[in-house]
C-alpha cells in the first residue's frame, strides 16, 4: 500500500498544470473553489488520477472530496482496497 | 444569513444574460402544433427539427383514434399507482405486447422514460452493489444510480477496453456488476459498440443493461434497437426504452428474460409511488407499437432524411457527431456562437435543440437536430438551407468560423 505522502506527491504532479498562476498547491487547497474546476475538468481530473493510480474512483465519494487532502485520503483507501 | 434560494441566484444571472441576447430557448412556446414536423413559434410557421419524434406518429390517425376512444371508455387518468389503485387491463396488454415484441419473458411499464431508468436501477441494485456506466449516459441513468445507493463507476465513453480494465479491478465483485449503456447516445447520435461491450461483460459474467430510448423503432431489422442490430439480444439482461420518442406518447418500459424482473415492481419506489400511465397513453402506445412492427418503410424514410441532412451538413463543413444517425448534432466550441446560430435558425423558421455544457459530452455546445420519418424532402432542404445561411453569414462578416470544421 502506498504511503499517504507518496500519494500526495503524485497528486500534486497531476494537479500542478491546473493551478492558476500565483497560487500554490497545499493539502487544504479547495479543488473546486481554489482551482476553478468546472464539472467537465473535474471529470477529466478523475480519469487522470484513475489512470495514474490504476484505480476506479466511485462517483459516490465525490461529495466527500473537497480538498487535496480529502482526495489523497480517498485515493489511499482505494489503492489499499486493491492490494 | 443564507437562504434556500441563494443557490438559484447564479441561474437567475445566466437566464438574464440569455434574455438580453434575445434568446429564451428554454422557454420556447409552441403556440400551435400543426403536425409532427411543424408548429407556430413567435407567430411564425416553423419546421420542428428537434423533437425525437422519429417515426412521426404523434399525429397518426390510428394512434389518435385509439387515444380518443380510450378516454371515452376509461377516462382521462388512472389517478394513482397500480399498487394502490389497481392495474388497468391496458397496462397488462401493453406489457404482454412489449414482451412479445422483444421475445422476452416479461415487461414492466413505467410512467416516463426517466422513471423507467430510476425505477429499474434503484429496484435492481442497492448499497453494496456496483454499477458501471458509460460516461455519456443520460441524466436519468446517473439519477437512478444515485437513488439506488450502489457504488457507481464510470468508464470511458464507448470504450470496451476501459470497461474491461475497470471490471478487472473489481476482482470477484465483477461477476455481480451491472453495466449500463445506451443504444444510440442522445447528444451526438453515436451507437454503443455493443458486440465488444457484450464480449467483455461475458468474460466476467456481469449483467448488461441497455437503454434503447433513441434506438427503438430506429435501428434493427424489426426496429428493436441496437441489441437487435448487433445480434446480441440474447446476451443483454435488461432493455429499457421509452414511449416518448418513436412511439409518440410518454412512458417507459423494461423487458427481460430474468424471472426476477417481476419482483422489481415491489422494490422500485419510482414504480410504486407514481401514478400509472393514463388510458389514452397506453392506447396510443399500443397502436404505435403495432405500426412500428408493421410499417418498416417509416424507418427507411427516417434514415433517408437522416443521411440527407448528415451529408449536406458535412458538405457545408460543419463538425458533426461521428456517424450518420437520426440525431444530427452540429458541434460548436463557444456558447456565444451556439446561441446566435440557434436564434438565427429559429428566425428562419427552423427549430433545433440548443444544448449547452454541462449537458454536452465534451464541454462544447450543440445545435442538435433530430430527424423524423414525417419530414418531407422539402422540409429537410429548408433545414439545410437555414444551416447554409449560418455559414454564409459567417463568411460575409469575415468572422472566424468558430466551431466549423473547415
Amino acid at each position: 500500500m502506498q504511503s499517504y505522502e507518496d500519494i500526495l506527491a503524485q497528486l500534486y504532479e497531476i494537479l500542478e498544470p491546473l493551478v492558476p498562476s500565483g497560487r500554490t498547491l497545499q493539502e487544504d487547497t479547495d479543488l473546486v473553489n481554489d482551482l476553478d474546476l468546472d464539472s467537465m475538468r473535474v471529470m477529466k481530473l478523475l480519469l487522470a488520477v484513475e489512470d495514474s493510480f490504476d484505480i476506479s474512483i466511485p462517483l459516490n465519494i465525490l461529495p466527500h472530496v473537497r480538498t487535496v487532502k480529502d482526495f489523497a485520503s480517498q485515493v489511499q483507501q482505494l489503492t489499499g482496497e486493491g492490494q | 444569513m443564507t437562504t434556500i434560494f441563494d443557490k438559484l441566484q447564479p441561474l437567475a444571472a445566466t437566464r438574464q444574460a440569455l434574455l438580453e441576447r434575445g434568446a429564451d430557448f428554454f422557454n420556447t412556446v409552441m403556440e400551435r402544433i400543426i403536425s409532427p414536423t411543424e408548429a407556430v413559434v413567435d407567430g411564425r410557421r416553423t419546421i420542428l427539427a428537434g423533437t425525437n419524434n422519429y417515426l412521426g406518429l404523434t399525429f397518426d390517425p390510428d394512434c389518435m383514434d385509439a387515444a380518443c376512444q380510450a378516454v371515452r371508455e376509461s377516462g382521462t387518468g388512472t389517478t394513482g399507482s397500480r399498487m394502490a389503485n389497481g392495474t388497468f387491463a391496458g397496462h397488462v396488454a401493453l406489457e404482454r405486447e412489449l414482451a412479445d415484441f422483444y421475445g422476452c419473458r416479461s415487461a414492466i411499464v413505467f410512467s416516463t422514460g426517466y422513471v423507467a431508468n430510476l425505477g429499474m436501477l434503484s429496484g435492481l441494485t442497492g448499497p453494496g452493489d456496483v454499477i458501471l456506466i458509460d460516461s455519456d449516459c443520460h441524466a436519468s441513468i446517473y439519477d437512478g444510480c444515485r437513488l439506488s445507493g450502489a457504488e457507481v463507476i464510470r468508464f470511458r465513453h464507448n470504450d470496451p477496453s476501459d470497461l474491461n480494465k475497470r471490471l478487472h479491478r473489481l476482482d470477484e465483485r465483477a461477476a455481480n456488476a451491472l453495466i449500463v449503456v445506451e443504444g444510440i447516445y442522445s447528444m451526438l447520435g453515436d451507437r454503443a459498440p455493443l458486440a465488444g461491450l457484450t464480449a467483455v461483460k461475458d468474460d466476467y459474467g456481469a449483467y448488461l443493461f441497455v437503454d434503447e430510448a433513441h434506438s427503438l423503432g430506429v435501428i434493427g431489422d424489426h426496429g428493436r434497437g441496437l441489441a437487435e442490430e448487433a445480434g446480441v439480444e440474447e446476451r443483454v439482461d435488461f432493455i429499457v426504452g421509452t414511449f416518448s420518442k418513436s412511439l409518440g406518447a410518454i412512458g417507459g418500459f423494461c423487458v427481460s428474460n430474468h424471472p426476477e424482473l417481476d419482483l422489481v415492481r415491489y422494490a422500485s419506489r419510482p414504480y410504486i409511488f407514481t401514478a400509472s400511465p393514463s388510458p389514452s397513453i397506453i392506447a396510443s402506445t399500443r397502436t404505435a407499437l403495432k405500426i412500428l412492427r408493421t410499417r418498416p418503410e417509416l424507418r427507411t424514410r427516417l434514415w433517408n432524411n437522416a443521411h440527407r441532412l448528415y451529408q449536406r451538413l458535412t458538405e457545408m463543413g460543419f463538425l458533426l457527431g461521428p456517424e450518420p444517425s437520426p440525431i444530427v448534432s452540429v458541434r460548436l466550441q463557444g456558447k456565444e456562437d451556439a446561441l446566435a446560430h440557434w436564434k438565427k435558425l429559429l428566425e428562419r423558421g427552423v427549430y433545433v435543440n440548443l444544448v449547452l455544457p454541462p449537458a454536452t459530452p465534451d464541454g462544447g455546445a450543440l445545435l442538435r437536430c433530430s430527424m423524423s420519418a414525417a419530414h418531407t424532402p422539402e422540409q429537410v432542404d429548408t433545414i439545410c438551407e437555414a444551416f447554409a445561411s449560418l455559414r454564409e453569414a459567417a463568411g460575409s462578416a469575415q468572422q472566424p468560423e468558430a466551431g466549423l470544421s473547415s
